[in-house]
């Protein structure tokens, strides 16, 4: 049981000159000045503005619309309602390039008849001015009928509850049927069992959703949107009843997506007003139109029943998972699977059963969010393993060490994992980084946890998902990258460019990166499940090395030597061991030119393909591989107000490399405040699925004031599959923070709040529910 | 309509608007300065934020009309002559942003800040800041640019 590292020498630990270093990154600049176009800062002449209409209930029927009003408002120049659009959906593909899955996500574009939840769309109005556009809203005229909803997932379960749509409400299942669960248990010397709730979540990325769309004189629609999937052209065309070619996503730089931007969020409804106008018109979110507007963080109920031997080692694992997907369907199946991959977490179990389903339910519809499932498992994983190491009077950190899953061993799917799994080392190293313990003061307890994690990177490998991208190299010798990518603030754009500059030998400012428009750039896929750096980079990576292997060729030639002696660096060709024999990189790209040489490459990049998992056992390859970390937190507790204060938190992760480690430890200290948010303060509440939180006054992000300085330590395994052995850091980097905050606030009060957010209130009543009963005074 | 008229950014600006045109839809949509953010209705994000008369000001919560006359400065008035302002500068050195969303509200915020306590403690950075909130970097770069730019070391 050792924290040492295992000797990783997949990948050659190439003498890097500009990956691995803390660069500042290409975008950092323009942002800093207020110069970078954000997709709402664009405009166009004869602009029309937009609004959509909700519905303010969750559960009824549409009996009446009249917009005749709202029509006849002068410089309203377009209302549309479902009658006036044909009877088509919006289907969630799979957001990414092969098309070949499905899910059977539709739903309607504007209500018809039933409104399943609050804030589904009634009408699209187009008008000259955007108070024009708001007063045309509040001009139509309807009637809603209610109907019986149903709001919570356990009930809509049982018979008799209202049915959301379709036949029954069950939207997915799966399920894990590994080793012999019942041998497992009989081996056991102590079975301990909890069940762990979590909440809806708001991502509230700081740029709410907004587009600007056009038709152009080739029929094109052209969509400039905040997105992180510029693939979405496919089911938006499907939407509009026109050819996949005749849809344009521009994508811009993201002010944050997390997910949320994962799904079309207002591409539909632009494509329409600019279709039916033939103006070009933007539409442009308000805070609130964002809070009802877009997909939230599942709510799951997570049972855990668990076998362990008297010193700690875990013989079998049962666990139930129950995830409200709200109305609609969207990405509730994958997210449910990603949930059952990581259900155990990082152990090794050789006896899991896991059943799970996710329910509809006439609350807002849940979809994609950074951890995507698997971090509500870690929240449920975690705090078992704490209440385990209570149970047996052990260490937690030491039951984990027992227990934690190593390079070879299976995963609750079946899979082997091939590369590195340092969770010791960065259990370890976090724990070891709270240093000194704070003092206790009177009321206020401290506490300490711990978190570790089992998340994917890449998608999951039966979608066969592939990136491309385009590398060359202009005759004065500086750079060009294209890629579809989009940039949600993680700085994508910049680790390519770190990438071609590395391998051909320029500097970063070298390199010009041109990203995320689907008529120009290769498609590159979505910025999602940790994929960009793995995928797009990987694909930056095959077109660079082909295009280095071309001039480092043509050079050797020059030189008289082979071309294993010839490296490029400060844009030059040189002898590796005769530096004096040496041309600068742009008399090569000359040569190359007037010899016809190709200056540039378009290289596609596959992920591993698979069939599906075993539908019986839920047995099989389901990622590309996975990352292992940790994170740990010292927290302050007032056992008299019940108000927590973080006084510590330290993520420790295996990134394989870090491409940039600035941008790294950005991502880092970016996942501790979510996760913080997370685990203490944010919860979109729906009281009869009618959203009671629409606003930062209700909805509480944590704030600088709310934030400790967060630690950050980066480990390197050089193990992944990404580029120069990279694995990932977006989702991973908020997976472990909730959970290690709740064995932390567990750890200093004795009592356990067993559902987020951990409120002072809900900590007050745990408190107080400890307390001897004392009869009535 | 009424007419405003103000400078911006050392630039005499002026524009006819209704009477509820908040200053920071002019600031977008009549003088096309879009460094400036909208990031919330409620007045709590901050990203909005520019100088008025030299204080910072979150300009959603003010009407166009009621800067008739003052001085205002945005992010883009910030930089002289392509050099970055020191407190660009030290965002930019210190990788306090990620999405750079909220980064032109921070940065004006922030420069605010020094003007009026030149020597700022941890603390008081960040009780400073509470008006802007960021979802991507968990301020730990923001707070240290800002000491960085306040002249301290060991950030
Ligand atoms: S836009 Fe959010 S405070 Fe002004
Ligand atoms: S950098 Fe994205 S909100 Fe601050």
């Amino acid at each position: 049981m050792t924290g040492a590292p295992q000797d990783w020498t997949r990948a050659p630990n190439v003498n890097l000159r500009q990956v691995g270093k803390p660069l500042v990154r290409t975008d950092v600049p323009g942002k800093a000045q207020g110069r970078t176009r954000f997709a709402g800062d664009h405009v166009m002449p004869n602009m029309l503005h937009a609004k959509v209409l909700r519905a303010p209930k969750a559960s009824a029927r549409l009996t009446r619309l009249d917009a005749a009003k709202a029509r006849a408002l002068e410089g309203v120049v377009c209302v549309l309602t479902a009658a006036d659009l044909a009877d088509r959906r919006a289907a969630t593909d799979i957001p990414g390039q092969t098309g070949r899955k499905r899910l059977a996500t539709d739903q309607q574009i504007l209500v018809r008849e039933r409104v399943r939840y609050h804030g589904e769309p009634l009408a699209l109005i187009a008008a000259e001015t955007l108070a024009l556009a708001e007063r045309a809203a509040d001009l139509i005229e309807y009637d809603l009928e209610p109907l019986p909803g149903v709001f919570d997932p356990v009930e809509a379960l049982k018979p008799g509850a209202p049915i959301v749509q379709g036949t029954d409400n069950v939207v997915a299942t799966y399920k894990v049927r590994k080793g012999d669960l019942e041998a497992g248990f009989a081996e056991a010397e102590r079975v301990v069992e909890n069940t762990f709730r979590t909440q809806f979540v708001e991502h509230a990325f700081l740029e709410p959703e907004v587009g600007l769309a056009w038709v152009d004189e080739n029929e094109v629609i052209n969509i400039r949107v905040s997105t992180q999937v510029i693939e979405h052209f496919r089911a938006i065309a499907d939407a509009l009843g026109v050819a996949h070619n005749q849809v344009r996503i521009l994508g811009s730089m993201v002010g944050g997506g997390f997910g949320g931007k994962e799904d079309v969020t207002v591409e539909i409804y632009l494509a329409l007003l600019a279709q039916a106008t033939g103006r070009p018109v933007r539409l442009a979110y308000t805070r609130e139109d964002s809070f009802f507007g877009h997909g939230k963080r599942h709510p799951f109920v997570i049972t855990h029943r668990t076998g362990v031997t008297q010193d700690g080692r875990i013989t079998a694992v049962q666990i139930t998972m129950t995830a409200d997907a709200g109305a609609y369907v969207f990405l509730s199946p994958y997210v449910l699977l990603y949930a059952v991959v990581a259900g155990p977490g990082p152990y090794r179990i050789d006896n899991v059963h896991i059943d799970a389903r996710a329910v509809a339910t006439n609350n807002m519809y849940t979809s994609a969010f950074r951890g995507f499932g698997a971090a509500q498992a870690c929240v449920a994983h975690e705090q078992q393993m704490d209440e385990i190491a209570k149970e047996l009077g052990l260490d937690r950190l030491e039951l984990r060490r027992r227990n934690f899953l190593r390079t070879g061993d299976e995963i609750a799917t079946g899979y082997a994992i091939e590369s590195a799994v340092w969770s010791d080392d960065c259990m370890t190293k976090a724990w070891a980084a709270l240093g000194e313990r704070a003092p206790e003061d009177g009321p206020v307890k401290i506490g300490r946890g711990v978190a570790t994690y089992q998340q994917s990177y890449g998608r999951i490998t039966w979608l066969h998902d592939t990136s491309e991208a385009w590398v060359g190299v202009e005759i004065d010798a500086t750079v060009v990258v294209r890629s579809g990518v989009t940039d949600i603030g993680a700085g994508q754009v910049s680790a390519l460019a770190q990438i071609a500059a590395e391998l051909l030998g320029v500097s970063l400012g070298e390199v010009t990166v041109y990203n995320s428009d689907s008529a120009t750039t290769p498609l590159a896929g979505t910025t999602t499940a940790t994929r960009a750096l793995y995928m797009t980079g990987n694909a930056v990576h095959l077109a660079a090395e082909a295009l280095r292997g071309r001039l480092i060729g043509r050079a050797a030639e020059e030189f008289g030597v082979a071309p294993s002696e010839v490296d490029l660096a400060e844009s030059r060709a040189f002898v590796i061991d005769a530096p004096d024999k040496s041309m600068a990189l742009k008399d090569l790209v000359g040569i190359c030119a007037s010899e016809g040489i190709h200056r540039s490459e378009l290289a596609m990049f596959r992920a591993p393909f698979t069939g599906e998992i075993d539908p019986e056992t839920g047995q099989g390859r389901v990622h590309p591989d996975y990352a292992f970390g940790a994170h740990a937190v010292e927290v302050a507790v007032d056992t008299e107000t019940g108000e927590v204060t973080v006084l510590k938190s330290v993520g420790a992760h295996d990134v394989g490399q870090a491409i940039n480690p600035a941008a790294v430890a950005g991502q880092i200290e970016g996942g501790a405040a979510q996760g913080q948010g997370y685990a203490l303060s944010e919860a979109m509440i729906y009281r009869d699925g009618e959203l009671m939180t629409p606003s930062f006054s209700e909805y509480l992000i944590p704030t600088a004031m709310d934030m400790p300085r967060v630690q950050s330590i980066i480990l390197e395994s050089r193990s992944g599959l990404g580029p120069f052995g990279a694995k990932g850091i977006g989702e991973p980097a908020l997976t472990p923070v909730a959970p290690a905050i709740a064995n932390a606030v567990a750890d200093a009060i004795g009592r356990r709040v067993f559902e987020l957010p951990i409120t002072p209130e809900r900590i007050v009543m745990a408190l107080r529910e400890a307390e001897p009963r004392k009869g009535p005074r | 309509m009424p007419t405003v008229s103000m400078t911006v950014n050392g630039q005499p600006a002026a524009g006819e608007v209704e009477g509820r045109t908040l200053l920071v839809e002019f600031l977008r949509e009549h003088l096309r300065l879009t460094g400036t953010h909208v990031g919330c209705d409620t007045s709590q994000c901050g990203a909005c934020v520019v100088h008025v008369n030299g204080k910072s000001v979150k300009s959603c919560t003010m009407l166009a009309a009621q800067a008739d006359g003052a001085e205002v400065t945005t992010i883009e008035g910030l930089a002289t002559n392509g050099e970055l302002h020191p407190m660009q500068a030290a965002f930019k050195e210190h990788h306090g942003l990620q999405c750079g969303f909220c980064t032109p509200g921070m940065v004006m915020s922030a420069v605010d800040l020094l003007n009026t306590n030149a020597n700022p403690s941890e603390r008081e950075i960040r009780e400073w800041l509470e008006g802007n909130i960021c979802r991507c970097t968990g301020y730990n770069n923001i707070v240290k640019a800002i000491q960085a730019a306040a002249g301290q070391t060991g950030g």
